[in-house]
């Protein structure tokens, strides 16, 4: 009878420790936003276009035969941190492991723990889609000899502690330079880091501390609101952003969001979008007609938009150097960010039958041009470009 | 046979969806069956063609069809009902949202005198006067249902001005309201030419208009689940349309942002409630059948099962589910069907020259009112009927199709018509009287004995023509509004007049009410004052069908009160001592 007591006692000690460890595994899951790219049920089948072709993400549920529950946890420390799967296979970039490399071995540790105990799916997938030559996966050994130096993060002893957890997150399990750090055309990141960059038909901002494109004019708790809600004075999460801010940004805790405010908010100014355009005075003209008609009533005649509807005055979304996410929201529409802070999710409809490419080119450069905004000018070869991409369907 | 739900709603506009915000908010399991389509603002109401008047004014595009779901109709007991070719008269909505989506947005509470009509009007001018009226008590009393007035006005976003704060009269309202706990949530829109004119006029000889409480917001809100919505862009095309700039209070809008996330939530869409299933003993509802969207036949088991479509259809469903015992008009027994409503109206059109109204500044609820000649504000005792009108000035809109006054006597085409149209355009405006609709003992629903919808289930009858009470009132109304007219100075005034007979096929209101009425007394009510059915208490029946009778009021208002106060009974009382919550 003692025994069996004293049994029960050891099996609750030890189910919260195990909790306790899987909580703050499922925290780096948040952190990492595992479901962004594996599906809500880490059971992979996600399809991500790159410009190599079309990567399908992998089943990372515990299930032996089509998921990850025969990896050790080294084999799942390997994969993070050096792209290497069980048996010496390669992994593409396209799982962040370069930035997961910047991960402490406790952290990693913890998210192997948690992701033992989410349940098993069956779920074959056909990962590597890609194009030839991408497709050989032996190619990645030179590219991780030429772009992958993997290297724990190292704490900047002449910065506070917040910067250096923000630095942490941002770097690491955040993977935010995955989409915001341009590439170079093996898809590496260029050193310009967080200085904005096109994919998958979007533009993610410039996040450095540039006035015109980038984040100078936001506070840190501006930052701050807009991961924890989606949305703040200045801006708005749409597009794969609302889908991080979603999944992962709006559960962050209070104080990393602030530490990731404070590391942001000290990156060095980029070179910015370019400045304003000139020569534009007839799209400026015929864009303040257009934009008066078919975006006032939400935006205002001022751009300065409404406690649901997002601003373009000071937007940086609208003062990015190239327009792929504006253009492509006029075109096919959008939804905002959905979260416990802020639920509405506001769309924005497809304005795509009625607008031709000329008058989305004039309304955009008239956005990005007015109120204080400083951007280049869109061209109507460049609407008439991602036109065409969104009824291609990539 | 699914696994069971905690609740079973049918139908996902206004009422289902409070009811399925606030039980879901109680830890319930809830699924709402909808008919129609799944809509949302951004994919279904784009702001770059919703104003397509063609498609939704015309053409009805978010209305139910009568392929879907018919009626027949008469005027008397006496002659044979007909199924209509076409909704005319009044239109129900469809899909998510319901008749929530393309309402106009005036948004009114009943009077305290209204939830105690029989007690009061009998106190005031003895029970002779009312003696040929089925007038009777809510069963709620005003103290009791106020708060859930503030609960709808403050998640809608409502605009308007207090008239009665607590009993004290407030300058600029409306003087006749009942005593309202707190202000309106948004200040009153911004008025145009004709409502300003209008309120000079009125408050020249001596009347009390106030801005119209309106769910077109006059300025953007974040509502009590954190929602945010739109300031109103006075567009003009709020009636038969749905609101491209989440500025209209609708479910959309309002709830379901929040409601949609929620884990213990589930809503299935073009799925028809075919009927409630009752235990044998009839007393206890254990599931609904449905057909889903491919046509297969499901049954979803519910330990509550709310039936919160429109008014009409809420009663129908009862009916075909066995749920209480049909009223019959010739004995006064029965409840289902009894106290059947509808409104009472009548216009006033002037013709100037020279003016611009510029009615293209429009919203559903862009106006002033007037209560001076409403319920009980004004006494009765020298009259031969009870019950008045509110009076309304709005500027619902200045479409191109639909909106075209022209001075009477003009031609009805060629040129000289279109002049007429482009001088009526700037130069008319008008106003319109919105009568009660007092029960009695000949208007009543119930199923037809001939025709039946698509999956041979017996239609709705509707049995209905104005009563002698409220045609008396109408005409009074009538006369005050010929009156009311002279100040204006107007080069032509006309004023309409009802008469008997109510016709089916021009549109006049969407304010069908009653059939299954709350009340303290099982044999004149289908359910409690908790809207909980008397005979199967596991079944709530939310919606205008509760109305015991119609106000000179537009009903969204007090039917979301209603849902908030049913919701209130089932999560505070109902859920923790299932079973009847008053003993008949």
């Amino acid at each position: 009878m003692k025994k069996i007591i004293f049994a029960a006692a050891f099996a609750a000690f030890s189910t919260s420790a195990m909790a306790a460890n899987t909580d703050a595994g499922k925290y780096q899951s948040v952190l990492g936003d595992c479901e962004g790219c594996h599906g809500k049920n880490l059971a992979g089948g996600v399809v991500l276009t790159t410009p190599f072709g079309k990567m399908v993400t992998p089943n990372i549920t515990p299930d032996k035969d089509t998921g990850i529950g025969n990896y050790s946890a080294e084999d799942f420390r390997q994969a993070m941190k050096a792209g290497l799967a069980p048996g010496g296979k390669l992994l593409y970039p396209a799982m962040p492991y370069p930035s997961y490399a910047r991960m402490s071995d406790g952290d990693v540790a913890a998210l192997w723990e948690y992701l033992k105990t989410v349940k098993p799916v069956k779920n074959q997938v056909n990962v590597n889609q890609l194009n030839f030559p991408f497709n050989l996966r032996f190619a990645m050994r030179g590219w991780n000899m030429l772009f992958f130096g993997p290297a724990p993060y190292a704490n900047n002893p002449g910065k506070s502690a917040a910067w250096n957890r923000g630095a942490y997150l941002v770097s690491g399990a955040g993977h935010c330079g995955a989409c915001h750090t341009p590439k170079n055309p093996f898809g590496a990141d260029k050193a310009a880091a967080l200085t904005g960059a096109a994919l998958q038909g979007w533009f993610a901002p410039d996040l450095t501390s540039d006035a015109g494109a980038g984040l100078g004019s936001w506070s840190q708790a501006d930052i701050v609101e807009y991961l924890q809600a989606g949305r703040n004075n200045h801006s708005m999460a749409s597009g794969p952003m609302a889908e991080a801010v979603e999944n992962s940004t709006s559960k962050i805790n209070d104080a990393d969001l602030k530490a990731i405010a404070v590391y942001l908010k000290d990156l060095p100014a980029s070179r910015g979008n370019g400045g304003g355009a000139t020569g534009i005075e007839a799209q400026m003209k015929s864009g303040a007609v257009l934009y008066d008609i078919s975006c006032a009533a939400c935006h205002d005649r001022n751009g300065k938009g409404s406690l649901i509807f997002p601003p373009l005055a000071g937007n940086p979304t609208v003062r990015q150097v190239r327009a792929d996410s504006i253009v492509r929201m006029v075109l096919a529409g959008g939804k905002g960010a959905a979260t416990a802070k802020a639920p509405t999710g506001p769309g924005m409809p497809s304005f795509a039958w009625r607008l031709s490419d000329n008058q989305v080119a004039d309304i955009l450069t008239y956005v990005r041009n007015n109120w204080g905004n400083r951007a280049p000018a869109v061209s109507p070869e460049t609407v008439g470009r991602i036109r065409s991409a969104l009824h291609s369907g990539s | 046979m699914l696994p069971r739900k905690d609740a079973v709603i049918i139908g996902l506009g206004w009422t289902g969806a409070i009811l399925a915000q606030q039980l879901t908010e109680a830890g319930l399991n809830v699924v709402a069956i909808e008919r129609g389509p799944w809509r949302d603002t951004s994919t279904d109401f784009n702001v770059a063609y919703i104003q397509d008047e063609l498609r939704y004014a015309v053409r009805k595009d978010l209305f139910l069809q009568p392929s879907v779901e018919a009626m027949t109709m008469r005027n008397s007991a006496a002659q044979t009902a007909m199924p209509m070719r076409d909704y005319g008269s009044f239109l129900p909505g469809n899909g998510v949202g319901g008749a929530g989506v393309h309402w106009n947005g005036h948004t009114w509470r009943f009077w305290d005198s209204d939830f105690s009509i029989k007690s009061h009007l009998t106190q005031r001018y003895g029970a002779a006067k009312i003696k040929n009226l089925q007038l009777q008590d809510w069963g709620v009393t005003w103290n009791e249902i106020e708060h859930s007035f503030d609960a709808f006005e403050y998640l809608a976003g409502i605009s308007g001005k207090a008239g009665n704060l607590k009993g004290q009269t407030q300058p600029g309202g409306n003087p006749f309201e009942s005593a309202r706990s707190r202000e309106y949530p948004n200040p009153p829109m911004k008025m145009s030419y004709a409502p300003t004119l209008f309120a000079q006029t009125m408050s020249g000889i001596g009347y009390h208009p106030f801005p119209t409480p309106s769910a077109n917001l006059s300025q953007s809100y974040v509502n009590t689940l954190g929602i945010r919505m739109g300031q109103c862009s006075y567009c003009g095309f709020c009636e038969r349309f749905a609101c491209g700039n989440y500025s209209k209070a609708s479910p959309q809008t309002t709830i379901l942002p929040v409601l949609m996330k929620k884990p213990n939530f589930e809503a299935r869409t073009e799925c028809e409630v075919l009927k409630v299933n009752l235990t044998p003993d009839g007393k206890h509802a254990r599931s609904v059948t449905y057909l889903d969207a491919n046509g297969v036949e499901v049954e979803q088991p519910g330990d509550i099962v709310a039936i919160c479509a429109y008014g009409l259809m809420n009663v129908r469903m009862m009916l075909l589910s066995k749920i209480g015992t049909q009223y019959d008009p010739a004995t006064g027994a029965g409840t289902v069907g009894r106290n059947y409503c509808y409104q009472t109206n009548s216009a006033a059109r002037m013709f100037f020259e020279g003016k611009h109204f510029n009615p293209f500044i429009g919203a559903g609820t862009l106006g002033q009112s007037m209560d001076d000649f409403n319920g009980d504000a004004f006494d009765h005792s020298k009259l031969d009927f009870v019950g008045g009108a509110g009076i309304n000035c709005v500027v619902s809109n200045g479409r191109p199709i639909g909106n075209r006054p022209t001075v009477p006597g003009s031609p009805r085409w060629g040129a000289k018509w279109k002049q007429a149209t482009v001088d009526g355009y700037q130069n008319a405006m008008g106003f319109s009287s919105q009568g009660s609709s007092y029960p009695v003992r000949e208007n009543y629903l119930d199923l037809d004995p001939t025709y039946t919808d698509r999956h041979g289930r017996p239609l709705l009858r509707v049995t209905f023509d104005f009563p002698d009470n409220d045609i008396a009132m109408s005409h009074y109304v009538s006369d005050q509004m010929e009156k009311m007219t002279k100040p204006f100075n107007a080069k032509v005034a006309t004023v309409s007049r009802i008469k008997k007979g109510w016709d089916s096929v021009p549109y006049q209101s969407t304010h069908n009410t009653g059939g299954a009425v709350m009340g303290a007394d099982p044999k004149t009510s289908a359910v409690n004052k908790y809207l909980q059915s008397w005979d199967v208490p596991n079944v709530f029946v939310v919606g205008a069908s509760a109305f015991a009778h119609n106000a000179g009021l537009n009903p969204t208002g007090t039917v979301g009160a209603l849902a908030y106060w049913a919701a209130q009974a089932i999560t505070t009382q109902y859920i923790k001592n299932p079973g009847a919550l008053v003993q008949a």
